[in-house]
């Protein structure tokens, strides 16, 4: 899961719309105007090459994609082009698969669990390294390396730790006494490896994010506060949470958004099993459209689409939740 | 977590206790790295060894020797791969990010919305997409089409950073060098460019790296071709139900060479990127 955030650059544009609106004088009619469009026509000549990328390799995209899942596509139709038109027969096939649940339960499971871990690992280590002792910001540039990491990197160091021969995991378990875990090849535990892994990518983001957030809390407020007898306990739960919440909205928004959508490491580690005991719908709509021998892209591509409708329903909430907050 | 506020009255023992404890938990965290060198310098034999050393007592350079004879092909078409993404993408990015941030294009607010929700579209849906486009255009197992693809990972993240460095770029310096009567395309490139080179760094550093990690399109658009990338070097080597994990590993260390390189030498331009306009400054 590889995430960064922005934050849209329309509200000091607008503001300075506004600016240059009062500025330009009325009556200058005619001559205004033409140099106003000829403006415009610049400002479009440097906008319309990522205005026509988005269109070819965005817009385009997600078009062949519904397409694909409005018909029924076979190997040869989907060379040819010519297959029939279905409407939403391979969404009602994807409904009543007996995968849809499954997949529904671990996506949300998968989601909600990694969202928590990171969130609140992230949070105590950001407010542990908010104290600047010696080396925190070494250590804390450290804390970068497993974000930076290619996936598939990642995954499959993952992969031979939690191995359940040779791995360093179960030998460890080994050592006081419990085991063997079968982490990856038992259904029961391989939804858990996969989360564990996860975690693991995702507690730098959260913890640079909300790192910077701690950094606008000003100093004052804690030492009034440590002044009135108020506890490290207290002093967290009173004032670095709550103002930190502008900021954990976002972060756990952005997290949602691009929880929904891993797939790289449970592909890698588990491919989704054994049995689809970690599948989630990205993983499902990959193995449907890539995963065997004959793909089935119409139901995959619904898949995926079903996805897409999630991950942008959460997508334009956290637009609106960032854009509330940068007006205020 | 004992302590919370901000510039602690700590000093002396008690700053070198949360020192300890900071040295502890990164430890705790790079485990899964050092365990990844580990592997890779350990012998085959030793592989399956219970407990496994926890240092390489016996190293062995076999499995870099491995990677020497085997994966070259494949980092060198990541390399192009890498560097064909971050022309693609700053040759894109760098003229709109300047149009958003200096002039005002009408629609240019819808653009930059379009562009924060296409980023949030799953990449399984991207690969699907550009596999039924390439598979009818010839471009599967492509070079170009692969270096596209990964475009589409950095392009949105790429304008929505130009836009933001550029706006801070004085307009009497921009007006200033239409009044010597140059074009725009002039100004962009002898005034502008030159003074978001922190944005360009900082754009082609993420270009790079997502285009290098990338395993998605590499896998749907690539795979089986003749120019496959190192992700999927590493991934049909465990694929192959290989045993020399060494090996394995040692690919995996070398296919993070970028992501150290890029931390070590670029760190405050990292921490840009990820936090950019999360938090207000």
């Amino acid at each position: 899961m590889k995430h960064t955030t922005q934050q849209p650059p329309d509200q000091r544009r607008t503001a300075d719309r506004n600016g240059a609106a009062t500025a330009a004088p009325a009556p200058a009619g005619a001559t205004t105007r033409r140099r106003r469009a000829s403006h415009q026509w610049t400002a479009w000549a440097f906008l319309a090459p990522v205005a026509l990328y988005l269109a070819l390799f965005y817009a385009y995209p997600l078009y062949r994609n519904l397409d694909l899942s409005l018909h029924n596509y076979t190997v040869r139709s989907f060379v040819r082009g010519d297959a029939p038109f279905t409407g939403l027969a391979n969404y009602r096939a994807v409904f009543d698969d007996p995968t849809f649940a499954p997949a529904l339960l671990h996506t949300a499971v998968f989601t909600t669990v990694c969202l928590v871990l990171q969130y609140s690992i992230g949070l105590a280590l950001a407010v542990f390294f908010n104290q600047h002792f010696r080396l925190s910001a070494i250590l804390r540039a450290l804390f970068l390396v497993p974000w930076l990491l290619p996936l598939i990197v990642s995954a499959s160091t993952w992969s031979w730790m939690l191995n359940s021969d040779s791995g360093i995991v179960n030998a460890t378990l080994h050592a006081v006494g419990i085991g063997p875990v079968h982490w990856l090849t038992s259904p029961s535990w391989s939804l858990t490896s996969v989360i564990i892994a996860n975690v693991w990518i995702g507690v730098p983001f959260n913890l640079v994010v909300l790192y910077s957030g701690l950094q606008s809390i000003p100093a004052s407020l804690y030492e009034a506060a440590a002044l009135d007898g108020a506890g490290a306990w207290r002093r967290f739960w009173s004032i670095t949470f709550p103002l930190l919440r502008p900021v954990s909205a976002i972060t756990l928004l952005l997290g949602l958004v691009y929880t929904l959508k891993v797939f790289d490491i449970i592909w890698i580690m588990t491919k989704g099993g054994p049995a689809d005991s970690s599948t989630t719908f990205a993983t499902w709509s990959y193995q449907l459209g890539f995963g065997n021998l004959l793909p089935a892209f119409g139901p995959g591509a619904a898949v995926g689409n079903l996805l897409v409708v999630a991950a942008l329903v959460f997508g334009l909430v956290y637009l609106k939740v960032q854009r509330k907050q940068a007006s205020s | 977590m004992t302590a919370i506020a901000a510039g602690s009255l700590g000093r002396g023992n008690r700053t070198w206790i949360k020192t300890a404890i900071g040295v502890v938990l990164t430890g705790v965290m790079l485990f899964p790295v050092y365990w990844m060198l580990n592997v890779s310098f350990t012998q085959n034999k030793d592989m399956r060894k219970s407990p496994p050393d926890l240092f390489p007592a016996h190293a062995t350079l076999e499995g870099y020797r491995a990677v020497f004879d085997q994966q070259l092909p494949y980092l060198g078409t990541s390399l192009v791969i890498g560097l064909g993404t971050v022309v693609l993408t700053v040759a894109l990015a760098a003229p709109a990010g300047y149009a958003l941030a200096k002039l005002r294009p009408r629609g240019g607010g819808v653009l930059s919305f379009l562009l924060l929700v296409a980023q949030m579209v799953p990449g399984i849906i991207m690969a699907m997409g550009f596999y039924a486009i390439y598979l009818n255009l010839g471009l599967l197992q492509s070079v170009p089409g692969l270096i596209v693809a990964d475009s589409t990972l950095a392009v949105p993240f790429a304008v929505l950073i130009f836009t933001a460095f550029m706006s801070g770029i004085p307009g009497e310096l921009i007006q200033a060098a239409q009044m010597d009567g140059a074009s725009p395309l002039r100004t962009f490139c002898s005034i502008v460019l030159p003074m978001s080179r922190n944005s360009v760094v900082t754009v082609s550093l993420f270009a790079f790296l997502w285009s290098w990690s990338d395993f998605i399109f590499a896998s749907t658009l690539a795979n089986g071709g003749s120019h496959e990338p190192i992700t999927l070097g590493i991934y049909h080597y465990i694929g192959n139900n290989n045993q020399e994990w060494n090996a394995i590993m040692a690919t995996a260390v070398v296919a993070s060479l970028p992501a150290t390189v890029i931390l070590v030498l670029a760190q405050r331009y990292v921490a840009a990127g990820v936090t950019a306009g999360a938090v207000k400054d």
